[in-house]
């Protein structure tokens, strides 16, 4: 696991460390980049969900996306793992860099995007045929991995790294939908984790829990960044504010401001911001 | 549920009574309100309650038509009449043996062609096929189940059977003869050929009842497969077709449920000879086609009573194949997970 996250092919890091230098001109020394976001737009038929937007996500780091409903944070998201590409008539222009490959270039196949590029999603979605353990490992058997004793062990892995194997160790011929709802958004965590991603991106994953399940999912993120850079869209920002390194606003399609978390929350440069993050509107 | 509707009576008009002698005070607006919506619920509950029971009235109606209409072949004939094979009115020798295997094999080999295919046009629907293409591929399946049974029947006996006879027939021969499935000689008309046009009968209803459960599949299963970097024909396996198996089992019992009782087009093509053939390329006869073929001939009164007991006989294997199907679907249902109600 630990080879394939410190992947990042260090020769290009002086690279990146000049195209993250411009529009983020305060972070410093800048961190080594996961994501290099140019110029992006995205169209669902006609209407543009994304607008220019130029962003470098960075490494072993949480940053976070928040703005109101509608504000194109979630189309962002999934843009990173072509994930909006299901969506019937969409459209994009610009580039997405992921450790320096383009991921929408014309030889690179979205699934493999997808397994390079986690995702959790806003209410959990474990399979309800599936047993707990299933769960987990489904992505390797998709990837073809057989060898049982190797599953087991990333199955084990996979849910300690998810702080779910306690709670679940005796249960995992059950089936996943016999967890509670943060158990089970655990679950997809963990089922997420296990084909080794480089990324994960997490759309709102708290939103349905109470605050209990979200606080251990908050926990859980804050150390899983160690290990994964992490994205994760958000509509809280108490929460964006506690879990995240970096903060990116969100309105109408337009990135409106980016930069380290305390930045954005205690100093933000933009006056929507502002208006945003002390709830004037949104 | 069950009450009977005087005491109901009493306690609206008690209701509006007290209603009356509070009318002056303040909840006498809220009081009043509440006794004529009370008497709506219980109107409409009783209205569905009727419409419910009336279809349970209809099936005891025609099972007990039935019953009495083949009561003395019943007495006659008793357990004889389901295990024997004979079926010789002059003789007044009746044995519906040929008929039940008829209808069973018939129905069977129409599932196992009409499943996969259909499942497979749903999931083709739903999961992969472009946008545009979609309603108008829609609409020409129904309108296969539009099509009139007898046109279905012409067509099998003028179109179908030539060809299969000519081409798919020999070819099944050469390969599987050595079974006793395709052996002997190839008349045309036969088991499998009815089988076949039952299969596209039951195809229209397969398919647009798959349609709609996978439909109803969430797209967050969908999403779930393609974050683990799925492919689609995976996303369909393990997210769509998986979620859904138990609507789908669904969606086939309907479509034995009409293939047990399709008449018209299986009378056309299976050659209705009342025999036990293992060979497919044997003509058989189905419990729904001989009636329809010898309703009109039944001259004697015994020879009526025996197709009046064909009749009970299928209804029977009828309700018999559901129930067994609801059996099979509730032990499916607890051995699999059960799905979380979130």
């Amino acid at each position: 696991m630990d080879n394939l996250v410190m992947a990042t092919p260090e020769q290009s890091v002086t690279e990146r460390v000049e195209r993250i230098a411009q529009p983020t001109p305060s972070i410093e020394p800048a961190p080594p980049l996961t994501f290099a976001v140019k110029n992006l737009s995205i169209w669902y038929g006609e209407k543009r969900a994304i607008d220019n937007v130029t962003l470098d996500v960075a490494s072993n780091a949480v940053t976070a996306i928040i703005g109101p409903s509608g504000c194109g944070k979630s189309t962002f998201l999934r843009a990173l793992n072509r994930m909006h590409e299901l969506v019937p008539k969409t459209r994009m222009e610009g580039t997405v860099l992921l450790h320096g490959e383009d991921l929408y270039s014309r030889s690179v196949d979205p699934a493999i995007v997808r397994r390079r590029v986690g995702m959790v999603f806003q209410k959990s979605n474990p399979f309800p045929t599936m047993t707990i353990g299933e769960n987990v490992i489904v992505g390797l058997r998709l990837n073809g991995v057989r060898n049982q004793k190797f599953l087991n062990e990333r199955l084990e892995k996979s849910l300690r790294m998810a702080a779910l194997w306690d709670e679940v160790k005796d249960d995992l011929h059950k089936p996943g939908t016999s967890l509670s709802g943060g158990q089970q958004q655990r679950l997809c965590i963990a089922r997420a984790l296990a084909v080794e991603p480089e990324v994960i991106l997490m759309d709102e994953p708290c939103s349905a829990l109470d605050p209990i399940a979200t606080a251990k999912i908050e926990e859980l993120i804050y150390e899983l960044k160690a290990r994964y850079t992490i994205v994760t869209v958000t509509h809280n920002m108490q929460q964006a504010g506690r879990i995240s390194d970096y903060t990116a606003f969100f309105y109408l399609g337009r990135l409106i401001e980016f930069g380290p978390t305390t930045k954005i929350f205690t100093n933000p440069s933009e006056r929507q911001t502002e208006d945003y993050i002390t709830g004037r509107f949104g | 549920m069950y009450r009977s509707g005087l005491p109901l009576l009493t306690k609206v008009l008690s209701f509006m009574a007290v209603a009356a002698s509070i009318a002056m005070e303040e909840r006498s607006v809220q009081a009043r309100m509440a006794s004529p919506s009370r008497f709506g619920d219980k109107a409409f509950e009783w209205l569905t309650l009727a419409m419910a029971l009336a279809v349970v009235v209809l099936i005891i109606l025609i099972g007990w038509q039935l019953w009495i209409g083949s009561s003395v072949a019943i007495k006659k004939f008793g357990f004889h009449f389901l295990l024997t094979s004979t079926w010789d009115p002059v003789a007044e020798q009746f044995g519906a043996l040929p008929f039940i295997y008829g209808t069973l094999v018939s129905s069977l080999i129409a599932l196992l062609i009409a499943v996969p295919l259909s499942i497979a046009t749903a999931a083709y629907l739903t999961e992969l096929a472009p946008l545009w293409i979609r309603q108008p591929l829609v609409s020409l399946i129904e309108m296969l189940a539009a099509i009139p049974s007898v046109i279905l029947g012409l067509w099998g006996i003028f179109v179908m059977i030539p060809w299969l006879r000519d081409y798919p027939f020999p070819f099944l021969k050469r390969f599987l003869g050595w079974t006793p499935f395709f052996s002997g000689p190839i008349y045309g008309p036969c088991m499998f050929a009815g089988g076949i046009i039952i299969a596209v009968m039951i195809l229209p209803i397969i398919t647009s009842v798959s349609r709609e459960i996978l439909r109803s599949v969430p797209d967050l299963q969908r999403e779930a497969a393609y974050a683990l970097g799925a492919t689609r024909w995976e996303a369909t396996r393990i997210a769509v077709l998986s979620y859904a198996k138990k609507g789908l089992f669904g969606a086939v019992i309907l479509g034995l449920g009409r293939a047990l009782g399709e008449t018209m087009a299986v009378t056309m093509v299976i050659g209705n000879t009342p025999q036990i053939a293992a060979s497919l390329f044997k003509p058989g006869y189905t419990l729904a086609s001989v009636i329809a073929n010898e309703f009109t001939e039944a001259t004697t009164d015994i020879y009526l009573q025996a197709l009046f007991e064909i009749g009970l006989v299928l209804f029977g294997i009828t309700i018999l194949v559901n129930l067994l199907a609801q059996l099979l679907l509730r032990t499916i249902a607890t051995t699999s997970a059960t799905r979380a109600v979130q």
